[in-house]
Formats: C-alpha cells, structure tokens, sequence
C-alpha cells in the first residue's frame, strides 16, 4: 500500500496523470463539437428535403385540392422508408397518414424534432425519434411531412458510446502507463537515492548506479558520480595531508621537543644551552617549510587557487629560473644549458609555475651535481632546461645526466615525501616533486619521469588553456599520474 | 624609529615590543583592532606592523581606512594567510609588504626598516654611492674607484636594490622577492650564490670588501669596518 501510494505521490505519476487530463478534456472537447456538428448537419438535411416535399404536396393540392392531397399523403404512406405524414382536419381529425396523431412538439406551427409511435401492424415498443415540418393547408387541414431519423440517432449514440469507451480505455491505459512509467523511473531513482544515502553513512568509494541508456537520468548519475570522485579525491588528499603531518612533522617536533629538554636537564652551561637554541630554531624553521610546502600542495589540490590564472610567457618563466639557478649548477660543476623559443604564451599561473620548474631544475642540480664522474674523456655533466609548444600543449623538460631514477620507482617519486632510498641523505622535505605534480593537476596538466640515458628527463606538461580540457578528463595517457593512481600507488607502498 | 604593532595575540606583541627595544627602536602596542586604528590615527609612527586577523576589526579594514583617509604611514601585515592570492589582496588594500606567519624576527626587522627608510614617492634618486663604489640608475653603469664593471641585468638590479637599503640588512626572502619576484622559497639557497657572484665582481681585488653577509639574517651593502 505505502508503495502504491508513493507512486501515486511520484512526480512522474503526476505528472502524467495531468498529461493523461489535459488529452482526455481536449479529445472530448474536439469529439462532442464534431459530433454536435454533425448532428446538426443531418438534421438540417432532412428538414431542406422536407420543406421540398411540403413544397411539392402544396402544389398538388392548389391543383388536385384536399381529395387529392389525402390520396396522395395515403399513397406515400403505405411506401416504404422513413417518410412519415399526417393529414388532418380543422378539427384535428386525422385524415390519412401514418402517424396516429399530431404530435405536440409541432404545434408551434414550426418543423423540429419529435417522438411517435407508428400505427403500423408491428407493434413498437418504444417511440421512435423524427423530424417534421408542419404545413397549414388552406380550409383548416394541417399536413404533417416527417423523416424518422431513429436509424441516424442510433448511428450517432453508438458513435458517442464507441467515443466514450475509447476515451474511458485511453485514460485506463494512461494511468497505468503512467503507473508503469513512474515505477521504472521511480525505482531507477530510488537507486540512486539509496546509493546516495549508502555514500552519506560513511561508504565513500560507493558509487551511483547507470542504468546504461545514456538517457538524462544516467547523466545525472554520471555527473553525481563524477562529483563522489571528485570529494573522494579530496578527502583522500586531506586524510593523506593529516597522515603525513602525524607522520612527518611528529618526528621532527619530538625531536625539537628532546633537544630542548636534554638542555634544560644539563648542568647551567650556556654554551650548551646557545647550542641547543640554535638547533632549536634550525628544526623549527624546517618545520615550517615542510609545513608550508604540505599546505601548498594541499591549497593547489583544492584547487583553491584555480581564479588566479592568467596569461603568462613560459618562456620568460623558464628562462628566468634557468638565470636564477645558473651560478648554482655553475658552483655544483655542471653546464645548464637551455632551448626555449621566444614567447611561449600559456594560461598560468607565474608564481606556482616558476616554483614547479625551480624544483625540477633544483632536483637536477642537486642529484646529478654528487654523481660520480661519467669519466675521463666524459665532458662536463650537463643539465638542459627546453620549452617544446606542441599544439594545445607545451612540455617544459629538465633533464640531467646524473643517477636517474629506476623505472619501478618513478611512480613512487611523485608521492608527498617519498625521498628514494639512495638519495635519503640529500637536504629537502621530499615535496619537490609531488609539488610540481600538484601544480600540474591544478593546471590541468601532467609530469612524468623518463630514461635520460643517462639521467633522469622530467617533463612537466602544461595545456595553453587550462580550462578546456574539461571536455575529455578521462582520456589521459597512461604515463600521466592520475590522483587515483597515485593513491593506489600511495596505498600499495604502505 | 616608532613603530606600532597591531596584534592581538599578547605574547607574541609583548615579543616584538622588546625585541625591537633591544633593536634600538620605540614600539607601541595595541591588541585589537579599533584601538589600534585610533593610535595609527593620532601616533606619529613610522612604521606600522598590523596583523591581518584582529577582534572588533580586521587589519585589512584599517590599513584600508587609513589610506582612504590619506595616511602614507608604511604598513607591513602580518598574516598567517600564506596564499599567492591572500598577498595580493593584502598588498591591494594599501599594504606595502605582507610577512607570513611564522617569520623569523630578524626577516620582520629587516623589512620594517626597509620600510621606515623607504623614500618619499616623488624623490627619485638616479645615482648610488656606497664608499667608491657607484650605480647609475640611468645608464646602467657600475664602477668602483673609477674602474668600470660589466654586470649581467639581474646582477645589476641586484646591486641597485642591495645600494639603496645600504647600510640596513637585506634578507635573502627580500631579495628573492624584490629582485626576482618570486614569493616562494627555492629549496637550495641560490640567493647566497649570486651574492658570492656578485661579491666577486665589486670586491675583489679591492681592501675594503662593502658587501657583508650579516650571519643568522642575510646581507648588507655598507662603507666600513666589517
């Protein structure tokens, strides 16, 4: 009961019930005007064809007189078909015809409609329905000229009941179609409403089904699915930002916490204890800027920061940070070298991307700068900084010649505070590169890692127009690190 | 120097209030915001440090209340707000310089200096003399004891901002963020690498080396002593 009545109640069961009224009103409207109209045409008909025969008996009589116009109305009589007369007296004295008597709808002297009962030998069982015109025959007679139209009438009252049947069958079927309908749609989103209330209780990779017929209420699906990925994602990288900061930033301030503590617990010596505050602000400030990278990171994948895009010279980015790190690979023994084409415009933003090519240009320098020597007759180790513009994209490479980084480990790489084993004893947070790879995500575009033969080639991806990529979010190449795909990296690794 | 501080966290305004005492400067002290809109009013500060988040008004609105009412006084906000976009909006309503929290005090004295001493809008200075070292702003040129020197344009406008903050500290953040406009912090310290660049092409070979690195705080364009 309680599921018919929702039904009922459904939007779409409504919905078509007023359908269903507003087709059954105007067939109704439209079939009564046509059959009125059609009634109304016949009748005038019959009464044209009457008032030729009344014409034509009122000149048999001007020329017979009443004898010969009651043998005439006693011949026609006796034929056949639905011709009705009646002569009478000025008495009201029936003269000849086939109708018992006058009947009171034409006293008025005008033709109309009436009812009799035929004084043929069948005996009738109920009146039959005519139409008559009354003629007033000079000497008091009355002559009464009229058509049965029962035959007509039935014709029409069938055709009315047929009309009435096939409205009545039409709105049954409306309803129940209506009924069938809005449980189809209502169970698809009953689905929906209970996948979503699944996804509040906590079940957050739960996801809305598709029925599969790219119809509205899939796109719908589709889109809230889309959303549920997106605050996934979110979440994940919230509870990803959380976990690192108990992680990473736990140990740090425990052990700023014990320096502090084992100078307070030695003996008044204030060279101890200068030394000690001085760690202390050490580690406080690399705190912070592990703190400030976390935050970053977790700002861009918000993507708190998307508005701030502007139009910016990739070129005049790249070359800049190529300037500002030169003197540094200079002082580390290596040769920065770089190809960038004049004016490269892309929609950016400056800072976050100057910051990106900074930390791959940094990474470069720092890991290849301690490699060992690639030999005698090996020239001066290079790192080489290009902008390549390839249609709706440009890559921006860095790449070095130093160790590189294992095939198996790259993924690994990109992750928030994955520092490789062999690089452990290196400075830095270990959020270079998963700030570039945020960077990338905000903008829309990719990093991967390559074989530079030897070295390792960072080729961060920007599209031109961040923003019109929104068309195809699914078709990314299989090297691009994906959120998903990183956290299933993340969560492979432990 | 006087200097107003608008904070409202008490410890922190009583830490700045002596650490710039023991810096030789005056420092006054209010901890919310309409208070301390009134004592920039009627104060004759040189500098005011004005956090951005303060109970009863925040510190944009009276940084933008007293520009509006045509203070010039130098204002440095403090923010604990560290987005690209969070800087603009500050610098936009009448900031002159934006610090995020935490900062080292030695960073925040350095630019509340850099401020105080900031020239009038419509002073233009063309030409920079530190000891026998000159920059003209003009011609691009550089030289020390009438001997030219070729530097490249990022050392030269290096040079220029270092001259005209001579004789106060300039911190690494400062010169990342004015020479090369970039508001993050690179994770290898190039500063200190143009610097030693730098160095070598106006002090070497010369006896009295003029650019200092002020230990613990960043460096100093100055004719004297070390």
């Amino acid at each position: 009961m309680t599921a018919l009545t929702r039904l009922i109640a459904s939007s779409p069961f409504r919905l078509s019930l007023a359908y269903l009224g507003a087709f059954v009103l105007v067939a109704a409207l439209v079939l009564g005007f046509i059959g009125w109209r059609a009634n109304e045409l016949l009748t005038t008909q019959v009464i044209e064809t009457l008032s030729a025969e009344v014409t034509g008996l009122r000149e048999q009589f001007q020329v017979g007189g009443a004898a010969r116009l009651r043998d005439i109305v006693a011949d026609r009589s006796q034929e056949p078909g639905g011709g009705l007369y009646l002569l009478t007296d000025s008495t009201g004295r029936k003269l000849a015809g086939n109708l018992p008597r006058a009947p009171f709808q034409l006293e008025d002297g005008r033709g109309g409609v009436f009812r009799y009962r035929r004084t043929s030998d069948v005996p009738q069982r109920k009146d039959r329905i005519a139409v008559g015109v009354p003629l007033a025959v000079p000497g008091g007679y009355t002559l009464i000229v009229g058509r049965d139209i029962e035959d007509q009438q039935q014709f029409a009252d069938t055709l009315w009941k047929v009309a009435l049947w096939g409205i009545g069958l039409l709105a049954l079927v409306g309803i129940g179609a209506g009924l069938l309908i809005s449980r189809t749609v209502l169970g698809r989103i009953e689905g929906i409403t209970a996948a979503v209330r699944t996804i509040m209780a906590g079940d957050l990779s739960s996801r809305i089904p598709v029925a599969g017929m790219d119809d509205e209420l899939d796109r719908l699906s589709a889109s809230l699915n889309d959303m549920l990925s997106r605050i996934e994602e979110l979440m994940g990288a919230l509870r990803e930002v959380s976990n690192n900061i108990a992680h990473d930033l736990r140990t740090p301030l425990n052990r700023l916490r014990n320096n502090a503590e084992e100078a307070l617990r030695n003996p008044d010596d204030v060279a101890t204890y200068r030394a000690a505050l001085a760690k202390t602000i050490e580690e406080a400030d690399e705190l912070i800027r592990t703190f400030n990278s976390l935050l970053l990171i977790a700002r861009l994948e918000g993507r708190a920061i998307a508005e701030s895009l502007t139009q910016v010279d990739v070129s005049a980015i790249v070359a800049d940070v190529a300037e500002l790190y030169e003197p540094v690979a200079e002082e580390a023994g290596l040769a920065l070298a770089t190809k960038v084409p004049d004016g490269v415009m892309i929609t950016a933003n400056r800072e976050l991307v100057s910051q990106a090519v900074a930390n791959l240009v940094d990474n470069a320098i720092k890991y290849s700068a301690d490699a060992p020597a690639l030999g005698e007759a090996a020239p001066e180790r290079k790192v080489t900084i290009e902008v390549i513009p390839s249609g709706a994209l440009v890559d921006i490479v860095v790449a070095d010649e130093g160790p590189g980084v294992p095939a198996e480990d790259r993924q690994r790489a990109l992750q928030r505070f994955v520092r490789l084993e062999q690089s452990r004893s290196a400075p830095g947070s270990g959020l270079g590169l998963s700030l570039v790879a945020a960077v990338a995500r905000l903008h829309g575009g990719s990093i991967r890692l390559e074989d530079n033969h030897p070295g390792l080639r960072a080729i961060l991806t920007l599209p031109s127009e961040p923003f019109a990529r929104v068309a195809e979010p699914t078709t990314s190449s299989a090297l691009t690190l994906s959120p998903a795909a990183e956290r299933a990296a993340a969560i492979a690794s432990g | 120097m006087r200097v107003l501080v608008i904070e409202d966290d008490r410890e922190t305004a009583q830490f700045l209030q002596r650490s710039l005492k023991e810096s030789g400067h005056a420092a006054d002290v209010a901890t919310d915001g309409d208070t301390g809109l009134a004592m920039a009013r009627d104060g004759k500060y040189d500098v005011l440090v004005v956090d951005r988040m303060l109970p009863r008004r925040d510190g944009l609105s009276i940084v933008q209340t007293l520009r509006q009412e045509g203070a010039r006084t130098p204002v440095l906000i403090l923010s604990a707000l560290s987005g690209v976009d969070d800087r603009v909006t500050g610098l936009r309503a009448g900031g002159d310089d934006y610090l995020t929290k935490p900062y080292a005090y030695t960073e925040l004295l350095a630019r509340i200096e850099a401020l105080a001493r900031r020239p009038a809008p419509e002073e233009i200075v063309t030409r920079y003399q530190i000891g026998d070292l000159t920059l003209d702003r003009l011609s691009h040129k550089v030289s020390r004891g009438g001997e030219p020197i070729l530097l490249q344009p990022r050392e030269f406008r290096l040079l220029e901002y270092l001259m005209k903050h001579a004789g106060r500290v300039v911190t690494r953040t400062m010169l990342l963020e004015n020479v090369w406009d970039y508001h993050f912090d690179p994770q290898t310290n190039v500063i200190d690498v143009h610097i030693s660049r730098l160095r070598s092409k106006i002090d070497k070979g010369f006896e009295k080396p003029l650019l200092h690195t002020v230990r613990g705080a960043g460096y100093m364009i100055r004719d004297g002593a070390d």
